[in-house]
């Protein structure tokens, strides 16, 4: 063969690049030889579930992928495509970067920042929004407030300099977090249908490109083991397989991408995140079924001495793979050099269906592509699952029955000033918000896009997972993180159109978490299927556990819907005085899993909330009609902390100091004001409309029921809940800044 | 009139500028390439935008101030050219000796994108022109770096002089602690050269210039320029 080998090959050294004893046969049985070291690492950060979703992939082809406006399936391009008409495409992906972020949480989240919005501009589209959901642990400890701090400075630096205006997110504080926080960052963008460029090569004698930053030992085998274990003693040594972020080159080579693939010069382009030129040459040769010749002696290093192995698994940031028209070349290179961005030839494409790796002349490997790839021969594992034995002590909990005995303005204020519900000012304060001046409401329930390039029509976009809801149900809790963000688009007044999902779970080889992971893709899918949102794409992060305990189950959900028309859009903060409150939907007292037992029992316990379905999408259809009609003047989803902590939210957030006065027809207990009950959404119309709205629930079969007032400054429910505005603003406000301080 | 807005690589409010002053204020506006070694003579006013010029990771501006294009606006403006600085603009403008003092890191040491009331304490230039004096506005601002600072003289000349165009205030027009929003000295946000040619700000007023964004507030300002320039 004549190929070269830095180390010698063992099954030792299979288990150090991550390889399972089979999987080390089966590279061997492909090859008919032992891999050489460069090859053996390849197939490593290849068959990691991060790159090849080997232990999930079979969960996720029961999602639905495809139709609707979809328009491509997922997983087929380097992030989702959905067609909102007029002849464009909005682009958008959530992705997670959960263990850097746990070792290094400010490069941990700007790498992550980074990574998503490659693959949204990697398709041509130009990001218009970044959005993220944050996990920590309680946020009582120095540890979590380091991460927290690191994490949103993190975010920010990326984004605010890249120049992504980060619009919506969602954050929650359980200790099953502390040693792993999650952090998952999603970008969206705009395209115009046919002119996406693809991550597919193709072309015999095509030339091959690196665009963008030069290559060093930062990132290597970030995929392969870091993302793939648990966190233990040494997971501090592994600070090194961090990455270090550079939002202004990432500025840069955004701008030259966007102008290559419109100069018409680009074949196939794809961005180099885990596994770096390893993972980009590989999938867009198996994509286009050719060969790829590579000469790394070509690839601009950092530093001298960098091995083949090193080169190919590096995953230094701001780097592009492109496959060039052989006869544009001077134009490509021209645009480069315009914007600055160094652009280098180091390959080309082949007829054999070989990737040929060279370094020092001699070559170090000789792989078919197909072999290494999801789709191809990666491996794709059905894991043993049983149904976990926690799930019957924490059910059986009957939380209504617990005696908790706390009066209703304490528990009211001590859960509105709870870090998961208190106001997160203080972190999205740190995002620029405004950037690219599109974002027309960040004070509904989701975040309200306008697209120039299209008047009147805008996009909603929000992320959410109640992982605790989850953790009770995985199935159930999986429908609902769906139901809610379908629920939080149609809010401010958009049809929910498709979703992405991070997919946030323990060690998979842990049959308990993997019943969980099967259960919540199912749920997921049945929600998806029912709402008719189907899934464009995501990201599996599994190994999210310590010695201590394993995280949620938090399949974390990105939701996109659709404005037609801007004139007619909502938002949670009361605007007038004298409008009808309304509650719509069905009202079951539901406690488990509530931030009402998490801070007065002190655990997550009790049942899952309900979900069904039926009444999710009436309701739905009720709120969404109504707002179009102009008929809703306010909607806010009613979630964590129920009804009472939804009206305090929506007083809060009015701009004139509009409260609300509030008669609950029901006796006044902790389920009717703090229970989760989903499927309900507190509305405000004119008082002169309210048969309209009664009517137009009637039609529907939704339960609707009118519960108060609005008015000047004080807040009030059944006169048992009584406040100021001011009063709850503030504290409100505060709770996180004066933890933080 | 006609707006040229520089590029510099890493500005990201360029064509935020571009559209406030096309779409919104109705005016001419062209972009201007940070490495042009000229500027177009049918330019009545340039705007350095907000952004991150060459990734600031030196301090803010220091980079953007040698690019080629920043000799022909220094010589612009010394010739009573019309120039204004947003956010990172306004850096470059201190870094590039057009105004006087500098742009600390915010006192929180956080970034921070909020909105903000201005309070106007100026209108006879041509960027305020119509507004009134005492007029408060509510304009955007996000920035690391926005905490004005200059030695005891400068900020005496200033205020002597009426060189300060914007400070910070309540919604009511107080000039407070609270209602400064980076620790900027006299709750300083926006100030002119002696000239009165050449305006730094660190609000951001080409993002509220827009009805559809929830204020107009920024406009006025783009308007004061066209109708001084018309």
């Amino acid at each position: 063969m004549g190929l070269f080998s830095e180390l010698e090959v063992s099954l030792q050294t299979a288990y150090e690049v991550g390889l399972t004893e089979e999987e080390y046969n089966k590279v061997i049985e492909f090859l008919g030889r032992i891999p050489t070291y460069t090859e053996l690492g390849v197939y490593g950060v290849m068959w990691s579930e991060h790159c090849s979703y080997k232990n999930s992939i079979k969960q996720l082809k029961t999602l639905p992928r495809s139709g609707g406006r979809l328009l491509v399936e997922a997983g087929a391009e380097n992030a989702g495509l959905i067609d909102i008409g007029d002849g464009y495409a909005i682009c958008f992906k959530i992705e997670s970067h959960n263990h850097p972020s746990a070792i290094e949480p400010f490069q941990g989240a700007a790498t992550g920042v980074g990574g998503i919005l490659r693959d949204i501009f990697s398709m041509g589209a130009r990001p218009i929004a970044s959005l993220n959901s944050l996990r920590f642990g309680e946020l009582n400890s120095d540890r979590t407030k380091y991460l927290l701090r690191g994490v949103v400075g993190g975010i920010g630096h990326y984004g605010n300099s890249f120049g992504v205006p980060t619009v919506a997110g969602e954050i929650y504080f359980d200790d099953c977090y502390f040693d792993n926080p999650l952090v998952n960052a999603m970008a969206v963008g705009i395209v115009k249908v046919g002119r996406t460029a693809s991550a597919t090569a193709s072309g015999v004698g095509n030339p091959v490109f690196i665009v963008g930053s030069s290559t060093g030992r930062d990132g290597i085998h970030g995929a392969s083991l870091l993302a793939s274990r648990e966190f233990d003693e040494e997971t501090d040594n592994m600070r090194p397989t961090v990455q270090v972020g550079d939002p202004f080159a990432e500025k840069l080579l955004l701008e030259a991408t966007l102008e290559l693939i419109k100069s018409g010069s680009v074949v196939g382009v794809q961005d180099m995140g885990a596994a770096g030129i390893c993972c980009s040459t590989s999938e867009m040769s198996a994509r286009g079924a050719v060969g790829m010749f590579v000469d790394l002696d070509k690839v601009p290093l950092r530093e001298p001495g960098m091995s083949a192995y090193e080169i190919m698994l590096s995953e230094s940031q701001e780097r592009m793979l492109f496959i060039i028209d052989k006869n544009k070349v001077e134009i490509a290179k021209d645009i480069c050099k315009k914007w600055d961005v160094p652009i280098t030839q180091i390959g080309v494409i082949t007829d054999d269906g070989l990737l040929k790796v060279y370094r020092d002349g001699k070559q170090v490997c000789e792989l078919n592509a197909d072999s290494l790839v999801l789709g191809g021969g990666a491996p794709q594992n059905d894991l043993p699952a049983s149904k976990p034995a926690y799930l019957d002590i924490v059910n059986n909990v009957n939380v209504d029955t617990l005696d908790l005995n706390i009066p209703f303005n304490e528990a009211f204020t001590k859960i509105l000033t709870s870090s998961t519900i208190a106001s997160k000012r203080w972190i999205f304060e740190q995002y620029d918000s405004q950037v690219r001046t599109n974002t027309v409401s960040i004070k509904g329930d989701a975040a309200v896009m306008r697209l120039k390039e299209l008047p009147n029509k805008g996009i909603a976009t929000c992320t959410d997972c109640n992982g605790r809801y989850v953790y009770l149900d995985p199935y159930k809790g999986a429908m609902i993180a769906v139901a809610e963000a379908a629920r939080n688009v149609v809010c401010v007044g958009a049809e929910p159109l498709a979703i992405t999902n991070c997919l946030n779970f323990g060690n998979p080889f842990d049959p308990e978490v993997y019943w969980t992971f099967k259960q919540a893709v199912g749920g997921m899918g049945d929600a998806c299927r029912a709402l008719n949102t189907p899934v464009t794409g995501g990201n599996v992060s599994f190994h999210n556990e310590s010695r201590e305990r394993a995280v949620f189950p938090t399949p974390t959900i990105g939701m996109l819907g659709l404005i037609e028309d801007l004139n007619k859009i909502c938002s949670a903060g009361f605007k007038n005085e004298n409008d009808t409150i309304y509650l719509l939907g069905n009202n079951r007292q539901e406690l488990g899993g509530s931030e009402y037992i998490k801070l007065f029992y002190g655990d997550v316990v009790g049942k899952c909330p309900e979900l069904y379905i039926d009444d999710e999408i009436k309701i739905q259809k009720v709120v969404l009609t109504g707002i179009r009609k102009g008929l809703i003047k306010n909607a806010h989803d009613c979630s964590e902390g129920g009804i009472a902590i939804c009206l305090a939210e929506m007083s809060i957030l009015s701009e004139l100091n509009i409260a609300c006065n509030i008669n609950l027809p029901w006796e006044l207990t902790p389920g009717i004001l703090f229970g989760e009950s989903q499927s309900r959404i507190i509305v405000c119309v004119n008082q002169n409309d309210e048969m309209r709205l009664e009517e137009l629930c009637n039609k529907e079969n939704v339960e609707c029921f009118k519960i108060g007032k609005t008015h000047k400054v004080q807040f009030n429910i059944n006169d048992k809940i009584s406040f100021t505005v001011d009063e709850l603003r503030n504290v409100y406000v505060q709770a996180i800044p004066s933890i933080m301080k | 009139m006609k707006f040229g807005i520089v590029v510099f690589p890493g500005s990201n409010c360029d064509h935020d500028a571009y559209h406030a002053t096309k779409k919104n204020a109705k005016q001419e506006a062209v972009f201007m390439w940070h490495k042009d070694t000229s500027i177009p003579s049918d330019i009545d006013c340039i705007i350095l935008p907000g952004g991150f010029s060459y990734g600031d990771y030196l301090r803010c501006g220091a980079i953007a101030r040698f690019s080629p294009i920043m000799n022909e606006v220094i010589n612009f403006a010394n010739k009573g050219g019309y120039v204004i600085g947003i956010c990172n603009g306004f850096q470059t403008l201190t870094e590039a000796g057009l105004l006087p003092g500098t742009l600390l890191r915010n006192k929180s040491l956080n970034f921070v994108c909020a909105d903000i009331h201005l309070k106007v304490m100026n209108n006879s230039n041509i960027f305020t022109s119509k507004l009134k004096t005492g007029d408060i506005i509510r304009i955007p601002i996000a920035h690391g770096e926005g905490n004005y600072f200059a030695d005891d003289d400068s900020i005496a000349m200033l205020e002597d002089e009426k060189l300060i165009a914007f400070k910070y205030c309540t919604k009511v027009g107080e000039i407070t602690d609270e209602s400064n929003p980076n620790g900027s000295l006299n709750n300083i946000a926006g100030i002119m050269n002696k000239g009165r040619n050449i305006l730094g700000m660190m609000p951001h007023p080409e993002r509220y210039s827009d009805s559809q964004l929830g204020c107009n507030d920024g406009l006025k300002i783009f308007e004061s320029i066209a109708h001084s320039l018309k």
